[in-house]
């Protein structure tokens, strides 16, 4: 123990190491160290704690402090398994303790009944693996509830027509509504839709150790430094720990799960901050790297066991990923909304969650939120077409038309005159929605490019289905309405265009009862190695609407409950 | 008041009223300390020595910044302390775009001799007259019609890109970073310096009733 903190040695077999720290690693990590296990979690990125998180923009994006850093992550991307991937920026996910959830929105809607059954409603949908998940709603509900009570999500129960049953109300109310959530809801209400306060895991209230919300603005690519967003960081880490059986590794870049002759795993290698190798014994391994990174590190390990990749005799490992689809709409209004401060959203609507493919012609849906998530420099850095903000400056519609109205000069009096008078008046209707898991859309390892340890880089290859694009450029129509409603003098909005950048990464071990058709069971154990264990956004069957982290965390409390099942009853012993 | 202190002031009462105690007190010396440096740092002193850039090339530098984001009723890049920005850039995160920086202040010289026979560099040039080299310059990044195609991209430069994005960041980035001195750019923008808001935060939320469900004649629409 050091500082009241366990460390184990490399040798020690633990029952568990945790690759990961993010949504499902801290998830797991607390709940597998306080039912009794001895655990370790390996991190890539490093332990930051609140009082070291700041709003410097330079330090925090640009210099890629709570983020993977594309010049040493190196990732390539093609749009089709015929091209030859290029290098390129194409994915941002969180890279210290606490892993997306620390840098997060933290919308956090639950996924609804139709998200986990729909392929046996809608039927058939070429060119795609659209499919059931072995899972119902009903069976995550429990574990939802989980979330919002021990993680800490500010809601309104009852308050959306279309919400999916829930066990228990929210632990705290919503967050004050903001200037964009009050302009949005008498909109969409005029509109005769139904607006609700946005259930997020932000806190509303003080919970022991962490602070409410207090509006700061540097919310979404920030660290919180009140402790009020809900990150794992904030809110699992330090209860994993202090059961006195987890040991949080920093600075750990996970390359390789060893397995012995018999096919089990023995432990993770990996590199520490000075590049020395270090092999974690442990019983199991759950790996929690997020939907690029997991499927990257099966594909790493391959052995003459396992020549195609760790877990990966379906074939699927890294397949069907599903990035969610998005669009923007903007608009500048006569009074100053000030929507920089505070957190990001305060209004949404469903009334799109679920549409009928017979009347649209395309299969999703989608919610529709307010917001204005653009720091000072962010709002004015589109202009010239994205890059400064790398979080953004792929995103297939933001930042290529920037936040300022099209044909803004962008240097100059007019250019100063318009971030002088816009800054405080614009809002954004942000389209979150649907995406059809697509066999060749996948992560993969490249077959040329390195990362900076000298290891396959991470190839994304990526085209939206024309479904979701059809979607999106509905959902767009709908957003313009809203504004028109609104009575904006001022609006536009972006072109949907095909995605060449992963934020949401979804879908690439996906979870079946099937081994030929999935990569993990119910239980989110490899259905090749019965001490693996695989949880994050790469778990899901389906992409839901747009807003992943709440329902990885459910599946997190579920898998802890199972694993642990498990573990109890010898099921993981050799 | 001074706006700053009060800004302070008025975190430790909202701090007061909606943290937890016991964060209160293990925090908050961390956090005050924070947005203390933030402010600490927005002073500048409007005196520090160029480290990597020559005095003339800091001239040239600020004549053409002072045109991305000019001086008017409202301070612009020159009140931000821009330049010095640029400079600490060149030396820290940005020391890979010096050659950048050289060369692209050369291809402007450039320009403004064939504009203006007889002006040698922008830093020479009347107000006029900046503002037409700058207008070439950035004619690749952000055309206008009728401007001569790539007046400096098509020597190969990254240039206009590149100081367009520094001027931002001098003029919009947090304090803490070394710009935006005196918050002059949060100040055009309308950005409070404040560590923490409480709402109503703007106009339209200010009479706001409260969240009701729809009403029956909402639903019939």
């Amino acid at each position: 123990m050091m500082d009241g903190k366990v460390t184990y040695k490399t040798s020690d077999e633990v029952d568990f190491v945790v690759v990961g720290s993010g949504a499902a690693g801290g998830v797991l990590a607390k709940e597998l160290s306080s039912n009794g296990f001895r655990v370790v979690v390996l991190e890539q990125g490093p332990y930051l704690k609140e009082p070291e998180f700041s709003h410097n923009e330079l330090e925090v994006m640009t210099l890629h402090q709570l983020t993977n850093n594309p010049t040493r992550q190196t990732t390539t991307f093609r749009k089709t398994p015929k091209d030859t991937a290029r290098q390129q920026n194409c994915v941002l996910y969180g890279r210290c303790v606490g892993g997306s959830t620390v840098h997060f929105t933290a919308n956090f809607w639950r996924f609804h009944e139709i998200d986990f059954i729909e392929r046996s409603k809608v039927g058939e949908i070429p060119g795609t693996g659209f499919v059931d998940w072995p899972i119902r709603y009903a069976d995550l509900e429990p574990y939802y509830t989980k979330v919002d009570w021990e993680v800490g999500v500010s809601g309104l129960a009852g308050a959306s027509p279309f919400d999916p049953p829930r066990s228990k109300p929210y632990p705290m109310p919503p967050l004050p509504v903001k200037g964009s959530g009050v302009i949005f809801e008498r909109a969409t209400r005029k509109l005769g839709y139904h607006p609700f306060p946005a259930p997020m895991a932000i806190l509303s209230r003080p919970r022991p150790g962490r602070s409410a919300c207090m509006n700061c603005g540097f919310c979404l690519g920030f660290g919180c430094e009140f402790g009020a967003k809900s990150s794992s960081l904030s809110a699992m880490i330090p209860v994993a720990e202090a059961t006195g059986r987890c040991e949080i590794r920093p600075n750990c870049y996970v390359h390789k799960i060893e397995t012995d002759k018999t096919g089990r795993v023995t432990g993770a290698l990996y590199f520490d901050g000075k590049r020395a190798t270090h092999m974690q014994k442990a019983r199991a391994v759950v790996v929690c790297a997020n939907g690029a990174e997991t499927p990257r590190l099966l594909l790493l390990s391959a052995s003459n066991q396992f020549p195609d990749g760790l877990a990966n005799a379906s074939g699927l490992v890294g397949k069907y990923l599903m990035l969610n689809s998005a669009a923007m709409a903007f608009a500048v209004f006569d009074e100053p909304i000030n929507d920089y401060k505070g957190f990001c959203v305060s209004r949404i609507i469903h009334d799109f969650y679920e549409l009928d493919p017979a009347k649209t012609g395309f299969y999703g849906g989608g919610g529709l939120d307010a917001r204005f998530d653009w720091t000072p420099i962010g709002f004015a850095s589109g202009a010239l077409g994205g890059g400064l903000d790398d979080r953004f400056g792929w995103t297939p519609i933001g930042f290529a038309s920037g936040a300022l109205p099209p044909g803004t000069p962008r240097w100059g009096k007019e250019f100063k005159q318009a971030l002088h008078h816009n800054f405080t008046r614009t809002l954004e209707i942000f389209c979150h929605g649907s995406s059809l898991p697509v066999e060749t859309n996948s992560f993969s390892l490249d077959p040329e490019v390195k990362d900076a340890w000298g290891l396959p880089a991470l190839r994304m290859t990526y085209r939206d289905h024309p479904n979701d694009l059809k979607m999106m450029e509905w959902m767009r129509d709908r957003a313009m309405e809203i504004l028109d409603a609104a009575g904006a003098r001022t609006k536009w909005s972006g072109a949907v265009e095909e995605q060449e950048f992963a934020v949401h990464l979804l879908g690439t071990c996906r979870m079946g009862n099937d081994p030929k058709t999935s990569v993990i069971n119910p239980d989110h154990r490899a259905h090749d190695v019965p001490n693996l264990f695989l949880c994050d956004g790469s778990s899901l069957v389906t992409s839901g609407r747009g807003q992943p982290t709440m329902t990885i965390e459910a599946l997190a409390f579920r898998a802890a409950d199972r694993i642990t099942t498990l573990a109890k009853r010898g099921d993981l012993s050799g | 008041m001074n706006s700053n202190l009060g800004a302070r002031r008025d975190f430790l009462q909202q701090l007061g009223a909606l943290a937890g105690a016991a964060w209160f007190e293990a925090q908050w010396p961390a956090v005050l300390g924070a947005a203390q440096h933030a402010h600490e740092a927005a002073k500048g002193n409007g005196a520090e020595a160029f480290e990597v850039l020559t005095p003339e090339q800091a001239k040239q530098i600020e004549a053409i910044t002072s045109q991305i984001i000019p001086t008017d009723e409202l301070p612009g890049a020159r009140e931000a302390g821009v330049v010095y920005f640029i400079d600490r850039a060149l030396k820290t995160f940005a020391s890979d775009t010096r050659p950048v920086y050289e060369k692209g202040l050369a291809d402007v010289s450039r320009i403004a001799a064939e504009l203006f026979p007889g002006v040698r560099n922008i830093s020479d040039a009347t107000s006029e007259q900046q503002q037409q080299i700058v207008a070439e310059m950035m004619s690749e990044v952000s055309p206008r019609p009728g401007a001569r195609r790539n007046a400096v991209a098509s020597a190969g430069s990254e240039f206009p890109r590149i100081i367009w994005t520094h001027t931002l960041f001098g003029f919009l980035l947090d304090p803490e970073a070394g710009a935006n001195r005196h918050y002059v750019g949060w100040k055009v923008i309308g950005r409070d310096p404040a560590h923490s808001f409480s709402p109503p935060f703007g106009f339209y939320d200010r009479d706001y009733p409260g969240w009701q469900a729809n009403s029956p004649e909402t639903d019939k629409r």
